[in-house]
């Protein structure tokens, strides 16, 4: 809503208020003003002249010279190029030193030839939207009314030297879309009076119920219609006054009936129709639903096919307009128009709603019945539309309003005690200032007691429970001087859950291993949903995606992260180590909610080492990121439940792959990025990981517990096995761990190779053992013994021979 | 004789002071002080001394023994610690070039926010609830005081899966679930921080997947002088002590009264300028009382509990903290944009 500060004025005293001032006041009291327009900004030396002659410039086809009087000195020499400029027009001059907006300075110029001495202006060119300004003058320069004072300050003449508040309104403030509402906001800030506006007139002794009968078939979508006639208007411009107050606040001006309508629709925040009643083709009007299938022209030309969700104005046939939307073609004022019939009604916000989202109509009207209007200023914004067309249209406002009534207006009655005001805010006022807070609101209310009874205004259809009340209070009185305070009553303490403990160690554990954490998108495409899922169900699509990229729940991560690996390579961080935690979601049938399991996934690529000077570079391998993994499961005392174990998954490198199993069960693969992919998404060697986060979090770890640090030497014995080729290091470790037990504590591999110096199909495979003792010193014989038992089981079940 | 050994220590002393190296050294002891050494060769002569110059001869080689000995140990000392700073000249290095470097990653910046928020709730006395991103529209919307057709529920246009299931619009869903689960009893004091969607398109302020984190106290006698000072706790820490507070009336269908908490602009100090819209204030955070419907709808006696919630955007309060322009960043990961928030502050 934009807010005229000269306009407001009549209805509110504002001295000692500035336009910045009531701004910042109405902002704390709860209406967000999210700006202050200071319309004539910029602009100096703008006047009001008078074209004295006007002929074609001797050298340009589409320039004018011009002659004006600008009410200073001799008249000037300016040439215009607006096809409507003409001898006798009373225009706007910017004169020679004039500032407009955009930073234009006027200069004496020469313009082929002749001198101009200044600039006839355009609205646009005082810094107005096209949109707004009269259709006649949208393309040329602006006319004023004849009586405008030569020589006078041009600007205030077009209430440009005005500052327009913009209202953020939030859906429970729709009183504040009217001037009326912003006034009496405004009012109890200040603590001030309301004046309203003039309605009175004399009507003509003719009556409007021999010109028209009202019939309601829908009194659900519209219990109150009420209808004015007004006979032998002259359509013509209105007052300038009028226009500018309309233009101010974003409303393009047509004629006096159509602009008194709209003034109407700002100042009292009720939507108003004025139809042609000649062109009714009745006297009779019939509010009903739509037939489906109906059609109907709206003024916009455009036909429409109708539904019976859709209320209609009919002339008792056919319809004349979509109730609250949008007037129709056929009976649309326009300058021939001599008699008006003037709609003023309550329609429930909802059916509008529907047929302005239907046909994609929102309108001024519509959001304001949508929003709901003051069922008790349906009559009195008919009135003053009424008493405005009397004065500015010329027009006989005929006795009597035809009306149907069927609306039950009762205000809200709610009693609240000042102890519960207290209570809930922190405070400790007293009645009388709670009492105040409601005087200056305009709601009468009485105290009796500790409770204060309130009666809301209908204006006000938000305040319905004391809560409402509540909140009136603490505005008014001011967030501000609400004291600080921190919640009383049993100290809980504040602490993560197990769960999401250990899900901040996973990330601490992989940022210092080197990864990056990335945030990826949810939405996916089909193609990409279910790439690299470890579990496959069917795809969850949403019902109106906005783009097929972003239409389906992921099933993995992995594929979100190879597109963070592309978009960094492309752009020469050919390098990088990311990983993400988030969820993906299976679905459960259609009715169910997905289910959400939280995965987590890496990807690395590049160089892994990359000390330079000293000549280390390393690239990234499969065991660099299964030493990554290791050292997480390490970390969450997992080691021992969990295998890797050779696998095939789709998009994965088939001999580079491994399933990761917690205690035998799959949970997430390891692996290298199938060539194939790569070469497509243009990726270097990628290594990726995904698993589920969920099942790892989860797992029961045991209570940390503390070992006796060895207090007697351990004996190392290395040893260097040809084995077959396909023989795995853990079948191996696996019989030597076995054979060596008790005395044997550890083995791993130190060296593998798998050369030309070996005979075909075998490999070697050098283990280091480690033997220990806890309560003594081990002689070498015994080693000797269990370490001769370990070569025997190794030669026996994998045939597994010491190289000579 | 006696001559004849000090001449031999006045040679052996020349000779140790010009010996270069500790081989030289060595050599001189060993032809010196040795078996076949000059002094033995003059000693063997001593049975033709008298029995009274005998003692006092061998007293006067001990002493021309002792003498070289001496020489050559002090010569040895000087001649090692020659070696040794003659060695460490030789390894000197340029201190000045890059160390080895070590992999090290970092929070997304997000993260960071969040994690920080959470700790300071934490320290507070709240826990942190999580929940559902897929929500039905009752968790999302009825139970928060929006049924179906309100107005309200056009200013988050959602995206829905089935009439009934849709990606939750913001994490105000888990408070509700929350509350469910505590079937209308005792204290709640949390934390929900998570994913949300709406219908937006994607530009330099609008995503249609960003982060919200929202917090929740109810218990029996909860006021709205308690959300002031936990706010006013909460910004300062995070924003800074010197970062000006205001609260300004607003409207949430789920809280009553409501509240907006703005902060004073850092960029400008207050005066107004292009981050702040010429107000001074930056928008920070929504908050208010608990609605009754909501405390109602999830089991509460909305006479006897009462409670306060707010909520905020990471990717807004990441945006104003650290300067960054376009919201697309938090979702593209590019490395270089990554990196820089590996700052502890
Ligand atoms: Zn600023």
């Amino acid at each position: 809503m934009l807010v005229s500060y000269k306009w407001l004025q009549d209805y509110v005293d504002l001295t000692g208020v500035s336009a910045g001032e009531l701004a910042e006041r109405i902002t704390k009291s709860g209406i967000e003003v999210e700006g202050v327009e200071v319309l004539n900004e910029k602009i100096k030396g703008v006047v009001v002249g008078h074209v004295l002659e006007r002929e074609q410039h001797p050298n340009a086809d589409k320039l004018n010279k011009c002659l004006v009087d600008i009410g200073a000195g001799d008249p000037v020499q300016i040439i215009c190029g607006a096809p409507n400029v003409d001898k006798g027009q009373k225009v706007v001059v910017a004169t020679v030193g004039a500032r407009l907006p955009g930073g234009v300075k006027i200069k004496r110029a020469k313009l082929r030839g002749e001198e101009s001495n200044g600039m006839i202006c355009s609205l646009q060119e005082l810094g107005m939207e096209g949109k707004i300004v009269p259709k006649e003058f949208e393309k040329g320069i602006y006319v004023l009314p004849e009586d405008a004072e030569v020589g006078s300050d041009a600007i205030a003449l077009l209430n440009r030297d005005d500052q327009v508040l913009e209202l953020g309104l939030t859906p429970n403030r729709a009183d504040c879309l009217s001037m009326l509402g912003v006034a009496y906001e405004t009012a109890a800030i200040l603590g001030r009076d309301v004046e309203l506006p003039e309605t009175n007139l004399e009507p003509v002794s003719e009556k409007a119920s021999d010109y028209v009968k009202i019939v309601v078939e829908a009194k659900e979508d519209n219990p109150l219609y009420s209808a004015k006639i007004i006979k032998n208007v002259k359509i013509g411009p209105s007052p300038l006054w009028m226009q500018t107050r309309l233009m101010n606040s974003g409303i393009r001006p047509h004629n006096n009936v159509v602009d008194i309508t709209n003034y109407i629709l700002l100042e009292y925040g009720q939507p108003l129709h004025a139809f042609d009643y000649d062109r009714l083709g009745s006297k009779e009007i019939l509010v009903r639903r739509a037939n489906d299938g109906e059609k109907f022209t709206t003024l916009d030309d455009v036909e429409r096919t109708l539904t019976s969700d859709h209320l209609v104005i009919t002339n008792g046939k056919e319809p004349v307009a979509l109730a609250g939307v949008m007037g129709g073609a056929n009976s649309e004022v326009t300058s021939d128009t001599t008699t008006v019939l003037l709609e003023s009604a309550y329609f429930n916000g909802l059916t509008i709603r529907k047929a302005s989202k239907d046909h994609g109509l929102r309108s001024e009207a519509s959001s304001r019945y949508e929003k709901g209007v003051d069922p008790n200023r349906v009559r009195p914004a008919g009135e003053r539309a009424a008493y405005l067309m009397a004065k500015y249209a010329g027009g006989e406002v005929l006795d009597g309003t035809v009306e149907v009534d069927t609306l039950t207006v009762e205000p809200a009655v709610v009693s609240i005690t000042l102890e519960k005001i207290n209570r809930v805010l922190g405070t400790n006022l007293e009645m009388n200032q709670v009492k105040e807070i409601f005087d200056r609101l305009q709601f009468e209310s009485s105290v009796d007691g500790d409770t204060i009874t309130v009666t809301a205004p209908t204006r006000r259809g938000d305040i319905k429970i004391e809560e409402d009340l509540i909140e009136e209070v603490a505005r008014l009185y001011g967030y501000d001087n609400i004291p600080k305070t921190l919640p009383i009553g049993s100290a809980t303490p504040g602490k993560l859950t197990a769960y999401q403990q250990k899900r901040r160690v996973v990330r601490q554990y992989l940022e210092g291993a080197g990864l990056y954490q990335a945030v990826t998108y949810s939405l996916t495409s089909e193609e990409k949903a279910a790439q690299y899922a470890l579990e496959n169900r069917h795809t969850i699509r949403l019902a109106m995606p906005m783009s097929e990229d972003r239409s389906i729940l992921r099933l993995s991560l992995t594929p979100h992260l190879l597109e963070v690996v592309k978009y960094n390579s492309a752009r020469q961080n050919d390098s990088l180590a990311v990983y993400e935690t988030g969820n993906v979601f299976l679905a459960n049938g259609t009715e169910a909610l997905p289910e959400e399991r939280e995965h987590l996934a890496g990807a690395i690529t590049g160089l892994w080492t990359n000390h330079s000077w000293q000549g280390e570079k390393k690239p990234v391998d499969f065991f660099v990121l299964k030493g990554i993994l290791e050292g997480l499961f390490a970390k969450l005392g997992l080691t021992d439940r969990v295998d890797y174990v050779k696998a095939q998954v789709e998009g994965l490198h088939p001999g580079r792959t491994a399933e990761i199993q917690l205690n035998g069960t799959a949970i997430g693969f390891i692996g290298q990025v199938h060539p194939s992919v790569q070469k497509e998404m243009d990726l270097k060697d990628t290594y990726v990981f995904e698993l589920l986060l969920k099942a790892v979090l989860e797992e029961d770890t045991d209570d940390l517990q503390y070992a006796a640090i060895p207090r007697f030497p351990s004996i190392s014995r290395d040893i260097a096995l040809a084995a077959n080729k396909e023989t795995i290091s853990s079948t191996l470790k696996d019989i030597i761990l076995e054979a060596g037990a008790p005395l044997l504590k550890e083995a791993y591999v130190f060296d593998l190779y798998e050369g030309e110096k070996m005979e075909e199909g075998k490999k070697s495979i050098a283990f280091s053992l480690k033997y220990a003792d806890p309560e003594r010193t081990l002689t070498d014989e015994e080693v000797t013994k269990v370490h001769e038992k370990v070569l025997e089981a190794l030669k026996e079940k994998a045939g597994a021979v010491l190289r000579g | 004789m006696q001559e004849r050994l000090k001449e031999l220590q006045a040679e052996a002393i020349q000779k140790v002071e010009q010996s270069a190296n500790l081989k030289e050294l060595n050599d001189i002891r060993v032809s010196y002080l040795g078996k076949k050494g000059p002094i033995t060769e003059v000693l063997r002569g001593m049975g033709k001394l008298s029995a009274e110059e005998r003692p006092l001869m061998g007293a006067l080689a001990n002493e021309v023994r002792a003498a070289i000995t001496a020489k050559i140990e002090e010569k040895q000392a000087e001649l090692e610690e020659a070696a040794v700073q003659a060695k460490l000249a030789s390894e000197s290095i340029d201190v000045t070039l890059p160390g080895r470097p070590v992999k090290v990653g970092n929070h997304h910046p997000l993260t960071k926010i969040i994690e920080e928020i959470e700790d300071l709730f934490i320290g507070m006395g709240y826990e942190i609830a999580e929940g559902p991103e897929v929500e039905q529209d009752y968790y999302n919307f009825e139970a928060l005081n929006l049924p179906k057709g309100h107005p309200a529920r056009d200013m988050q246009d959602s995206f829905y899966i089935t009439d009934e299931i849709l990606l939750r619009t913001h994490t105000s869903p888990v408070q509700a679930r929350t509350m469910e689960k505590h079937q209308g009893k005792g204290p709640i004091k949390i934390i929900c921080p998570g994913k949300v969607y709406r219908r937006d398109n994607d530009d330099a302020t609008h995503s249609h997947q960003f982060m919200q984190i929202e917090g929740l106290v109810v218990g029996e006698n909860i006021r709205m002088s308690d959300l002031k000072g936990t706010l006013e706790v909460f910004a300062k820490k995070l924003f800074g002590e010197d970062r000006e507070i205001r609260l300004r009336p607003s409207f949430f269908p789920f809280t009553e009264p409501s509240v907006e908490m703005d902060i004073s602009c850092k960029m400008c100090g207050g005066h107004g300028c292009n981050v702040c819209k010429h107000t001074g204030w930056i928008e920070i955070l929504g908050a208010g009382m608990v609605h009754p419907n909501v405390l109602e709808m999830a089991g509460y006696d909305s006479k006897k509990y009462s409670g306060f919630a707010f909520g905020m955007g990471p990717e807004r309060i990441a945006m104003l903290k650290y300067g960054i322009d376009d919201i697309r960043h938090f979702y593209t990961n590019d490395v270089r944009f990554l990196k820089q928030f590996a700052i502890e502050e």
